[in-house]
């Protein structure tokens, strides 16, 4: 007895130390990032990219993240993995950046996008952090709502509807929103959880929700 | 129909190529939610809700 009593706390001051870790590591790694991927989509501003870049970017990065980074994760390798996949989207940035920037209201769109992203990620990430609740029952829900936003982009390619646009945007946004608490949750609750993946899984969140956030303040807020 | 649409429309099939086995894993491996536990998001999807339509007042 006197061996287990000994044994199981030192087992979990061992596994709050290590989801410690992964936290500290996960945000220092995604503070990094987002400053990386913010300088890599000034330099595409200054340089004046063509809209094209944008989906060339964004297809270099995901085939960083589905090919390479899986086999990387678990090396210092992927590191390096993760500043390419978040410097190619920040680059692609640039082009939609300057888009909005040229409207009647452009830069205060873009300042209250930024501005508001991060309130709405240090809110949910402090809320999954100080509940410390257990969000590992939204993944099937969320997966869903990913793919349904998805389907819903392919099908107003075709059918320009801003109405559509609008609605996928808010759609996008609660999911993101969505995986923030999930993603946090599992930092907390998730063993297995990698600060490498975790720090992708966030940024994408976060690119995302600043992205719909952009589009809903662009249609709704900039017609005056 | 110009380059930045069929762009667009390849890499959202790409996307669905690929995500779509992997949600119908995750949908199949996720636990179930205990009652009470959806509360939980959705006060702070909510609270979301309510905050970017404070923005869109605000632009």
């Amino acid at each position: 007895m006197n061996q287990y009593d000994n044994v199981m706390p030192h087992q979990a001051v061992k596994s709050a130390v290590s989801v410690n870790k992964v936290i500290k590591n996960t945000y220092l790694l995604l503070s990094a990032t987002l400053i990386f991927s913010a300088v890599m989509a000034a330099v595409s501003m200054v340089l004046k990219v063509p809209p094209l870049m944008h989906l060339l970017s964004l297809g270099g990065a995901i085939v960083l993240m589905w090919f390479v980074l899986p086999k990387t994760a678990d090396s210092a390798t992927g590191l390096w993995v993760v500043f390419g996949i978040t410097g190619l989207m920040g680059f692609g940035l640039g082009p939609i950046l300057s888009m909005y920037a040229s409207l009647p209201k452009g830069p205060e769109i873009i300042a209250t996008a930024f501005g508001g992203t991060g309130v709405i990620f240090l809110g949910l990430s402090g809320y999954a952090l100080t509940t410390r609740k257990d969000f590992s029952f939204m993944g099937g829900f969320l997966m869903a709502g990913l793919i349904l936003a998805i389907v819903a982009s392919l099908a107003n390619i075709f059918l320009a509807m801003p109405a559509l646009s609008l609605a996928v945007s808010a759609v996008v946004m609660l999911v993101m929103s969505g995986f923030i608490l999930y993603d946090t949750s599992r930092m907390i609750h998730d063993p297995s959880a990698n600060y490498i993946m975790m720090t992708v899984s966030l940024y994408l969140s976060i690119y995302n929700l600043f992205l719909s956030l952009l589009q809903i303040l662009g249609i709704l807020g900039g017609d005056e | 129909m110009d380059w930045m649409k069929i762009g667009t429309a390849i890499l959202l099939i790409m996307m669905l190529v690929y995500l779509i086995p992997r949600a119908k894993i995750m949908m199949q491996q996720t636990r179930k939610a205990e009652p009470g536990e959806w509360m939980g998001v959705v006060l702070p999807l909510a609270a979301v809700a309510g905050f970017v339509a404070l923005l869109v007042m605000i632009i």
